[in-house]
């Protein structure tokens, strides 16, 4: 909390002794000072590394059945018990953590780069190309998302990249939305007329000057959709439209396992749910960390 | 006022339309209900006959328009799932699915916004820190596991640990057997699946509220009030809080139409007849008519929300109203 | 700008003042320090300011932007955020206000003393009305006061302060004031319990010129009227200049001189207030064909790092080497006079060789 005395005073120390520092100095200067951020992208780290090396890791091969078995709780010989096929419950969730990662990532990058660019466009030429980018987004606003999901994981097939490429698909559309009300109002700074004036091309204008401007709100979007697309996912594989068996989904474990509650095998709720929860906590934590480095007076944290 | 509500009604229509049609597309491209009669004794000319009376052999836009016509009639079709009405249908379940948003939507607001107001005003606190880790972990679960763990540990689990009769909330649908009405069982039942269905906004809402409320803290007219030796409640509650609301207002509408999508999870795992399950339902067999009316239906609620919003606005901020 | 005599506009609120005995301070400051631990360092934004203010007296505080004049009133009302840390007193009708509890100096705040901010769109509540607004200030203070009657007090504060149509305008909002109306409308909101103290934070700075000279014009006749002294927060010599009975000149949190507006303007004791004078571009005299505006040279230091000795050293042409050692204390240069350089004799030198 400031008042404007404490900033007038505070106008006064940029004054004094300039030391010269890079955006990207400032940048990771203040990320790392956000501690949260650091923990979270070392866990993250971890997990994609534990999930991703499951094929050495892992005690057995995905999908081992065991019907003798049966569903045992948690021993020695399986951390997190077996389900009623006797699939250890720990195997199952690394293979699971690839999936879902896997998608996160990509679903983020890829409609990042289109929403960027798109919005970018629209937000820079104004006028038909933003109308028009308006008026799908609208429309897309308004046709439910999981049913058109859910349409096509039916008609292209329940896969990864069928979610991956659909993700995006509607996930662009937010990510075009912010960057074209940013770059609106970036328009109207002078340093672009400037550029102008000078007779930058607008390729340039818009590659060199409005992006690494909004590159802050761009990458906090970024792990937005990092979470938005892993949730999404194993909701869409909870209700049973996702990815199917032999294919395992953090989402799909679940659906397995909602028949158990308040059963002796609920055992199997809780470590699917977990991971998703600290995959995207870890995500949202980095992205707050961005958005601190970024502009340390956006969120008084 | 008047002329703007009417201009954007007037703009929502034919994107509702046009989502309508999208949907209707979507979904013929993905189901044929007409594919059971491949395997019968009929054969291909089954299928034929049956595509035929249901007219399936037109082009998608005939279709569409036949469905249009009828529509503004009132007729809205029967499903091709249960053969049922498919107006009478959506009343008895959207009644359902308004009482679970209601609700939700007022816990959400009541408590978003007195958390957002505690955690400004005693930023940095323990309290803060607790309540801004509850809204991360809020906001990084699938409400869906939330709801089975909120089963787990709040209905089931008591019941099994401390060896009562009865679960403490009901879990199953929004009333036991045939009572109906608002009743403590009725009460019981409402805790989990607004739960459920809220625990996002309320994180995200709160949050808000703390940073909204923390811009205004900080602006000068609450320095002026202060200087101006107004006590420092009223300075919270008429200068900050009045105008930290405004931005809250706009967020919280656009989000509601977010819970119609929350429903589907909801429902499925509570058993509420509502627009979710019947969502649901209609999508695992592409029940077309069904599937396009709720489209509608829902689109139409979200264009009211977002009016509403607008409103709200106006009437919270005069620089909007009469501009 | 009504003209109503004053026995006429009865107050809300009897005045239960008592005059104080002859010679006494209205506001006494001594030795007032106030700073802030940033991230970079402990920020001393007020170091030592001392001064008095009389009743019925303006006393204008001028520096630039950082020099603490903004912090000191805030100080004195008590708005300082609870991370400030303040040494010094501050002693008004003879009662320290430092002492005060919050609900005390509430009871002080837009009642005793009054403050007019600066930017009158963000300093009033663009969701409330004007009328109500003002109406707030009173009611504060008297809670016995019907709507009736508090509204009837806005209207005719308003008519006091120049608004047109009153009645009108009372019940509108902000934005739909003009920038110069907003002032008024503030000036009119800080005067409504008739405050012996006025404090004006660069009540003109975002102003037109034209609408300037109104505004100060308002403020003087509201002086006359409510017989209150004032405070004036500005970087504008040319405000000071016409408005001010005494004047206080600060840099880098620094008192550096100050005296009655004559010495101040015709007799400076201190190199920054030369410098400032001598900066004002003077539409009075031709320039030579070579005459460049004066500038003073340099930057204002951080308030983190304080140059050792005078703050103004760095930058001061009469400096030596005790100049960038020992810091210099306020002394004497005149009657009612002090300055805080060691060299005041050099700067009288060097100002009526000009």
């Amino acid at each position: 909390m400031t008042t404007p005395a404490i900033e007038e005073v505070r106008a006064e120390e940029g004054v004094f002794e300039p030391v010269a520092r890079s955006q990207w100095q400032l940048f990771r200067r203040r990320f790392f000072r956000h501690r949260g951020a650091i923990i979270s992208m070392v866990v993250l780290i971890l997990l994609a590394i534990l999930c991703f090396g499951a094929g050495f890791i892992a005690p057995y091969a995905n999908n081992q059945q065991d019907l003798l078995l049966g569903p045992v709780s948690p021993n020695a010989h399986h951390w997190l018990g077996t389900d009623e096929l006797g699939r250890d419950q720990l195997t199952r969730l690394l293979y699971a953590g690839q999936l879902s990662l896997k998608i996160g990532f990509a679903v983020a990058i890829i409609s990042t780069i289109v929403g960027t660019m798109i919005g970018a466009v629209a937000g820079y030429f104004g006028r038909a190309a933003d109308q028009l980018l308006m008026r799908l987004t609208d429309l897309f606003l308004l046709v439910p998302a999981i049913a058109i999901l859910a349409l096509a994981l039916e008609k292209f097939g329940h896969t990864d990249t069928v979610i991956i490429l659909f993700l995006s698909l509607l996930f662009w559309m937010y990510v075009a939305r912010i960057v074209r009300g940013d770059v609106l109002q970036l328009k109207e700074k002078e340093f672009i007329e400037a550029a102008r004036a000078s007779g930058a091309s607008w390729l340039r204008i818009v590659v060199r000057h409005i992006i690494p401007n909004i590159i802050g709100p761009i990458m906090v979007n970024v792990t937005l959709g990092v979470a938005t697309a892993i949730i999404t996912e194993s909701t869409l594989s909870f209700l049973g439209f996702g990815v199917q068996p032999p294919q395992t989904s953090w989402g799909n474990m679940l659906s397995d396992a909602e028949g158990y509650v308040g059963t002796s095998k609920s055992y199997l709720l809780y470590a699917p749910g977990i991971m998703i929860l600290i995959t995207v906590l870890c995500v949202n934590f980095i992205g707050d960390g961005l958005r601190d480095a970024f502009d340390p007076q956006s969120e008084k944290h | 006022m008047v002329a703007y509500i009417l201009r954007r009604v007037l703009y929502s229509i034919p994107v509702i339309l046009i989502a309508a049609l999208i949907l209707l597309w979507g979904v013929r491209e993905t189901f044929d209900p007409c594919a059971q009669f491949r395997t019968s004794r009929g054969g291909q000319a089954s299928v034929e006959r049956c595509r035929k009376a249901d007219h399936l052999d037109e082009p998608i836009t005939s279709q569409y328009w036949s469905w249009l016509t009828k529509a503004v009639q009132g007729d809205l079709g029967q499903s091709e799932r249960t053969n049922a009405d498919v107006g009478s249908t959506i009343a008895t379940a959207m009644w359902y699915t308004i009482q679970l948003i209601f609700w939700g939507v007022l816990l959400s607001a009541l408590l978003a916004i007195a958390l957002g107001v505690y955690s400004a005003v005693r930023q940095y606190s323990v309290g803060d820190y607790i309540l801004t880790t509850l809204s991360f972990i809020g906001l990084a679960m699938p409400p869906f596991w939330f709801g089975l763990i909120a089963i787990q540990f709040l209905a089931v689990g008591p019941k099994n640990w401390f060896g009562l009769d009865r679960t403490i909330f009901g879990f199953v649908g929004l009333h036991n057997g045939d009572s109906t009405g608002f009743d403590l069982d009725y009460v019981r039942h409402l805790v989990l699946p607004v739960l459920t269905l809220t625990v996002q906004s309320i994180a995200e809402w709160s949050r808000f509220q703390r940073a909204s409320m923390l811009d205004v803290m900080s602006a000068d007219y609450v320095r002026t009030a202060r200087a101006k030796g107004v006590r420092r409640r009223d300075v919270l509650v008429k200068h900050a809080l009045r105008n930290a609301l405004i931005p809250l207002v706009t967020v919280m509408a656009l989000d509601i139409g977010g819970l119609f999508g929350g429903v589907i999870i909801t429902e499925k795992i509570f058993a509420i007849p509502g627009m979710g399950r019947l969502f649901l339902d209609s999508l695992q067999q592409g029940d077309a008519p069904m599937l396009v009316a709720w489209t509608v239906v829902t689109a139409v609620f979200v264009v009211l929300f977002n009016l509403i919003a607008d409103i709200l606005y106006g009437v919270l901020d005069p620089r909007i109203r009469l501009a | 700008m009504s003209d109503t005599p004053l026995a006429d506009l009865t107050p809300i609120t009897a005045p239960d003042v008592a005059p104080l005995p002859a010679g006494e301070p209205l506001l006494s400051v001594r030795d007032l320090s106030v700073s802030f631990q940033t991230d970079d360092g402990l920020v001393k934004a007020v170091d030592s300011a001392t001064f008095d203010i009389m009743p019925n007296q303006t006393m204008g505080i001028v520096g630039e932007s950082g020099s603490g004049k903004t912090v000191t009133s805030m100080a004195i009302l008590g708005l300082l955020p609870k991370s400030a840390r303040i040494t010094g007193d501050i002693v008004f009708r003879g009662q320290s206000l430092r002492d005060l509890s919050e609900k005390e100096l509430e009871t002080v705040r837009g009642k005793r003393i009054a403050m007019i901010f600066q930017d009158a769109l963000a300093a009033l509540n663009p969701v409330h009305r004007i009328g109500r607004q003002i109406g707030e200030a009173i009611k504060v203070h008297d809670d016995s006061a019907s709507k009736d009657e508090l509204r009837r007090r806005a209207i005719e504060l308003l008519d006091i302060v120049g608004i047109p149509n009153p009645t009108d305008r009372v019940d509108q909002y902000p934005h739909e004031y003009s920038g110069g109306m907003r002032q008024r409308a503030m000036i009119a909101m800080s005067i409504a319990n008739d405050p012996e103290l006025l404090i004006a934070d660069e009540p003109t700075t975002a102003l037109d010129v034209t609408i300037q000279a109104q505004v100060l014009e308002v403020i003087e006749r509201i002086q006359d009227r409510t017989r209150s002294a004032i405070m004036l927060i500005t970087h504008d010599l040319g405000v000071v200049a016409g408005v001010a009975d005494r004047v206080t000149v600060m840099y880098a949190g620094r008192q550096v001189e100050v005296g009655d507006v004559d010495q101040i303007f015709y007799e400076p004791r201190h190199a920054y207030t030369a410098g400032l004078l001598a900066s004002l571009p003077r539409l009075d005299r031709r320039a030579d064909k070579h005459e460049r505006l004066h500038r003073i040279s340099g930057q204002p230091p951080s308030l983190i790092k304080l140059p050792p000795g005078c703050a103004f050293g760095p930058r001061c042409p009469f400096a030596d080497g005790v100049c960038h050692t020992e810091r210099p204390e306020l002394v004497v240069v005149g009657p009612d006079h002090r300055s805080a350089c060691f060299h005041a004799d050099r700067v009288a030198d060097g100002w009526r060789d000009q």
